[in-house]
């Protein structure tokens, strides 16, 4: 993902001139330096300073760039939350801010490099908008809409590197605020976001073996604006709903997935699983971290009586 | 633009009006930040009124942050002066039918950055200045700080990053009176002067003034080399020009009666007939 952005930055930095990438000692690497030294004025590199990396993207935009601030999740979104909060949204600027290693895919550098809370920190802002794509297609389809089309602050919540592609075979392409279903079934809708959204495919897969037709799976990359609508169709035209989320469990897409719920009088069984509302001491890689929150293809098998 | 034929017996009357016209609206709210706008009010007039270019159609053609918000009642009347600012939102200051509050917000006449929150003004200032540059605009932005908010990281995460940039089109200016809430900014950190070394040592370029002096801010604007950021420290008085406002926090948020009102404006009125 962090390549897949990296390679469509560049592309459209090249055409459009108001593109900026303002990082903080951290480089997506691969294109970008590529873009460093085709514009080496269009890249800034604040240092160890992640204050100032939104507080200048905010200033370029009162002036008619649009900048995309980049740095990992924890870094991206917590350390400047304030600068977010007043520069950004509350001027409401065109600024991408890009958090790599959403969740907790830095597995082994520990929990003070785990973005477990972001999207609900990033969700409750005025005029923020929350994207978090599930691999590297989405990526580019996100990136492309924020650098070219998006007028208002943004999110963009990244793994790592090195995801598989999960939508080439997608049943709808990706267009933003808009829920994407990968798999059009019945019965069972998964409703997934990020990364894991593997997992969900995965989880489907054995779902569809044991009852013997199609589940449904759906990308919601847009996390705000929420496709509220589209959610609710979701849950009326199901029997089962699951929500699995790289986030934990309060304020992501478990919780408003459970609003949309009460608000329709949803029939459905729905069920989540979330990272736990705990900072987990164990490392391993991003699996075996996942694994311990209870996120593992086995563990959410097991609970769903797919084993 | 200025010169030795300034009229400066003109610009120490429009800053008395000005006083006259903060104090004439904290007549009509309980509360407003009055004397940290006292203390920056030459600093501010010096800005648009003396430093700042015109473009063609008489718009501004430089930029300002208010970083230090709660100064804003002193940009507000000059912006008012200016005709950016009609009197009527003025007027309608902080009340329920209004849009002017007690710190500036992005997208009111003239007001080109939401500030409150201490420590963002010049990060923002910044962002504003290597814009222009990158976009080939001629425009300088001047940006006034606070000594309080000088504690902030973020105005020094700023501080480090503008000579990185070679902002030589940005020019900060430190209201140093020497308070902030609950006391004197050099008693809270005691080692915070000399401050004017610790920017040249970080790469500005930087000088001292008295900040009420509206010749000496504008000499020292215009004789910067202008190939750094440029940073001013500016000696103030907290609540000059009402004899019982320096020295007494108090008035950093209230608002005067109206026997104060009226020994404030006599007193408006003696130092202008003893200048």
């Amino acid at each position: 993902m962090r390549n897949r952005f990296a390679s469509t930055f560049y592309e459209l930095g090249q055409h459009d001139p108001r593109l900026v990438v303002v990082v903080a000692d951290i480089s997506p690497a691969g294109s970008i330096a590529k873009f460093r030294e085709d514009f080496p004025d269009r890249f800034i590199n604040t240092g160890v300073a992640e204050q100032v990396m939104i507080g200048l993207c905010a200033g370029m935009a009162q002036r008619g760039l649009r900048p995309f601030a980049y740095t990992i999740a924890t870094f991206s979104v917590f350390r400047p939350y304030e600068m977010i909060r007043d520069d950004l949204c509350y001027q409401d600027l065109p600024v991408t801010v890009v958090g790599i290693g959403g969740g907790v895919s830095y597995s082994t550098l520990g929990g003070t490099h785990h973005a477990m809370e972001d999207v609900a920190l990033m969700t409750s802002l005025p005029n923020m908008s929350v994207v978090a794509p599930c691999d590297p297609a989405e990526t580019e389809a996100a990136t492309r809409w924020l650098a070219l089309n998006n007028q208002h602050p943004a999110y963009l919540r990244l793994g790592k590197a090195g995801e598989p592609d999960l939508t080439s075979e997608a049943a709808e392409a990706f267009t933003f605020g808009r829920i994407r279903h990968l798999r059009r079934g019945r019965g069972t809708a998964f409703l997934t976001y990020g990364p894991i959204t593997k997992t969900a495919l995965a989880l489907a897969d054995a779902e569809e073996r044991k009852a013997g037709q199609p589940a449904t799976v759906v990308s919601v990359h847009t996390l705000k604006p929420l496709d509220a609508d589209g959610l609710s169709a979701v849950l009326a035209s199901h029997d089962q709903v699951v929500v699995i989320e790289e986030h934990v469990p309060h304020g992501g897409l478990g919780s408003r997935v459970k609003e949309l719920a009460w608000d329709i009088r949803a029939g459905c069984d729905l069920q989540l699983f979330s990272l736990k509302d705990e900072f987990i001491h164990r490392y391993g890689n991003h699996d075996d971290v996942l694994a311990a929150h209870g996120l593992s293809f086995a563990a959410i098998a097991g609970e769903l009586g797919l084993l | 633009m200025i010169s030795n034929s300034q009229n400066w017996q003109a610009v120490r009357d429009r800053c008395r009006e000005y006083r006259r016209r903060i104090l004439a609206i904290s007549q009509t709210v309980p509360a407003l930040h009055l004397a940290p706008a006292f203390s920056c009010l030459e600093i501010v007039d010096a800005i648009y009124n003396l430093l700042m270019r015109r473009q063609a159609d008489g718009s501004l053609a430089d930029g300002f942050v208010m970083s230090k918000g709660h100064g804003v009642m002193a940009q507000y009347v000059v912006l008012e002066d200016l005709g950016i600012l009609p009197a009527s939102l003025l007027d309608s200051y902080c009340q329920p039918h209004g849009h002017l509050g007690a710190h500036p917000d992005y997208g009111q006449p003239g007001i080109e950055a939401s500030t409150g929150s201490l420590g963002h003004g010049l990060a923002l200032a910044a962002g504003m200045a290597y814009a222009d540059r990158l976009q080939g605009a001629d425009r300088t932005t001047y940006v006034v700080l606070g000594d309080g908010e000088m504690q902030e990281g973020s105005i020094w995460e700023a501080i480090m990053m503008a000579p990185n940039l070679r902002l030589g089109n940005l020019v900060a200016f430190l209201d140093f009176n020497d308070y902030q809430g609950l006391g004197r900014t050099t008693e809270t950190h005691p080692h915070f002067l000399p401050v004017s070394e610790k920017l040249t040592s970080f790469g500005w370029e930087a000088v001292d003034v008295d900040g009420h002096d509206s010749a000496e801010i504008v000499e020292a604007v215009q004789n910067r080399r202008g190939d750094k950021p440029f940073f001013i420290t500016c000696r103030t008085i907290k609540g000059r020009g009402v004899s019982y406002m320096i020295d007494a926090p108090i008035w950093h948020y209230r608002s005067p009666n109206k026997e104060e009102y009226a020994q404030a404006l006599a007193e408006l009125a003696a130092d202008g007939e003893a200048s």
